[in-house]
């Protein structure tokens, strides 16, 4: 069957989709938007989350069909949608998008192994990007993806969470890494940034 | 494997009546469990969200008719009042993503004994609506759980919505798991108290093949408080009551073995469990009682 959906502002069409197959299936092999990761396929894990039409979801239990019509931000979209609500623009609405850059074009040309996105220079990463990088917040990765999506949607919701919202927001990802305390750090420091930006 | 995307809620049925194997998939958080695992291939997956009816409820004088696809996490943010158990049990399902898709519906139509929703439902009193293009009925809680993830629907049913009584008294959810997040339960207790109608009512899951209600231990503490006049008195019950009540509630089980837990810890604990929201919910009429009598 076929799906239309918007991802990451963009209008986009998937074919031949299986209809058993989940949203992060679509999004993975057949948008090349390999962001959102595969591991549990459960709803344990929490590593593909993306937001539709705004909310935090696991991707890996959305069936592709269902997600007709909606819009969804994936992991590769996080800076663009965080830039345009720090520029007062609704996220994801049809104007603001006109002429962006941050499209599924621009994330598929992507590629790891090039000096900036190494090392993140140069590229304007998303508040609570930069923050994981600057707190060290960020092991072997897999994940990250999942942490920024749920985090940055806390922080939209509640800029100056106390450290109980910030574990009840992030109950739903698991790391097998680093254990939180640094993820706790980085999003603590995005929210300390955000309200020095607030009152300067 | 066909999709079905039925735009109103006529359409379902109408598409439930033609395909009575089309499985409906609201939130995905069961089916889609089972599609990934390749433990389920149904002919029709038959989508609900679509039917925006389905995330709205309404407030009525006695109940809740709360729509099958309401998000737990709209229960927890809209209805912690009229249905204190209910949004205590939304609050300990899964995590925050899992809780914006899931909702009673689901953990209805799956009908786990392990559903955090359903000892809530049954402590509160609820009814299931259950729809079909030959009408419409309403189905008892108590009736509605038939076996392990057996329910009462017809073939070519649809759960539409759920009418749940509202709290008129205290009300809490209690469950056993190893953390705080991403948890099936071990065992869980809901006990709702009902000061209109002088009873207590309460919900076990995990703990039989399907969610039950301790009916011989709300029986004796119904009849221990109506003899001790506790409701009128507001005292403190008895404490070889509540153990007694207690106690009826762990004979009430009828557990497993399984990686979860033995079949003996479960009885402890849903022990455990009854005795600590009995006493929570009582202190707390007790103090609901005291303000008012302080301001009249």
């Amino acid at each position: 069957m076929r799906v239309n959906l918007t991802v990451n502002g963009r209008p986009q069409e998937a074919d031949d989709v299986w209809e058993g197959e989940s949203l992060l299936y679509v999004l993975r092999e057949r948008m090349g938007l390999p962001g959102s990761k595969n591991a549990c396929e459960q709803g344990e894990c929490g590593s593909c989350t993306v937001r539709l039409d705004g909310v935090p979801v696991c991707s890996c239990l959305v069936a592709a069909g269902q997600a007709e019509g909606r819009e969804v931000v994936t992991v590769e979209g996080l800076a663009e949608y965080a830039r345009q609500r720090a520029a007062g623009r609704t996220p994801g609405a049809p104007e603001a998008r006109a002429g962006e850059s941050a499209s599924l074009d621009a994330a598929r040309r992507w590629q790891a192994g090039g000096t900036d996105s190494q090392t993140g220079e140069n590229i304007e990463l998303a508040p609570i990007q930069q923050a994981f990088l600057d707190a060290g917040a960020v092991q072997c990765g897999f994940c990250t993806p999942g942490l920024l999506v749920a985090a940055d949607e806390m922080l939209e919701r509640n800029p100056d969470p106390a450290d109980e919202d910030i574990r009840e927001a992030l109950s739903g990802n698991l790391c097998r890494c680093t254990g939180y305390e640094k993820i706790m750090d980085a999003v603590r420091l995005a929210a300390a940034r955000r309200s020095e930006g607030a009152t300067t | 494997m066909d999709f079905l995307r039925p735009a109103s809620w006529e359409e379902a049925l109408a598409a439930k009546a033609e395909h009575p194997t089309a499985v409906p998939i609201a939130g995905g958080t069961d089916v889609m469990v089972e599609i990934n695992f390749d433990h389920r291939r149904p002919e029709y997956l038959m989508d609900l969200n679509r039917i925006a009816d389905l995330t709205e409820w309404e407030v009525g004088a006695d109940s809740v008719r709360l729509g099958a696809s309401v998000p737990y996490t709209g229960i927890m943010e809209h209805l912690s009042t009229d249905l204190p158990g209910l949004a205590l049990a939304s609050h300990t399902v899964a995590s925050p993503q899992i809780r914006n898709r899931g909702g009673v519906g689901g953990n209805l139509g799956t009908a786990s004994p392990a559903g955090d929703a359903h000892p809530a439902l049954l402590a509160a009193g609820a009814e299931v609506e259950a729809e079909s293009v030959r009408g419409r009925r309403l189905i008892p809680i108590d009736a509605f759980y038939t076996g392990v993830k057996r329910n009462a629907l017809e073939p070519d049913e649809l759960i539409r919505a759920v009418h749940v009584k509202r709290a008129g008294g205290p009300q809490q959810f209690s469950k056993v798991g190893t953390r705080n997040a991403m948890v099936i339960a071990v065992c869980a207790f809901g006990l709702a108290l009902h000061p209109g109608t002088r009873t207590v009512r309460t919900g076990i899951g995990s703990a039989a093949p399907t969610p039950i209600r301790a009916t011989a231990a709300e029986e004796f503490l119904n009849a221990a408080l109506e003899e001790g006049g506790f409701w009128d008195n507001g005292k403190i019950i008895t404490p070889s009551a509540v153990k007694r009540f207690a106690d009826l509630c762990a004979a009430a089980c009828d557990p497993i073995d399984d990686v979860r837990g033995t079949a003996a810890y479960r009885r402890h604990a849903v022990g455990v469990m009854a005795r600590r929201t009995l006493t929570w919910t009582w202190e707390s009429y007790r103090g609901a009682r005291r303000t008012t009598e302080g301001a009249a």
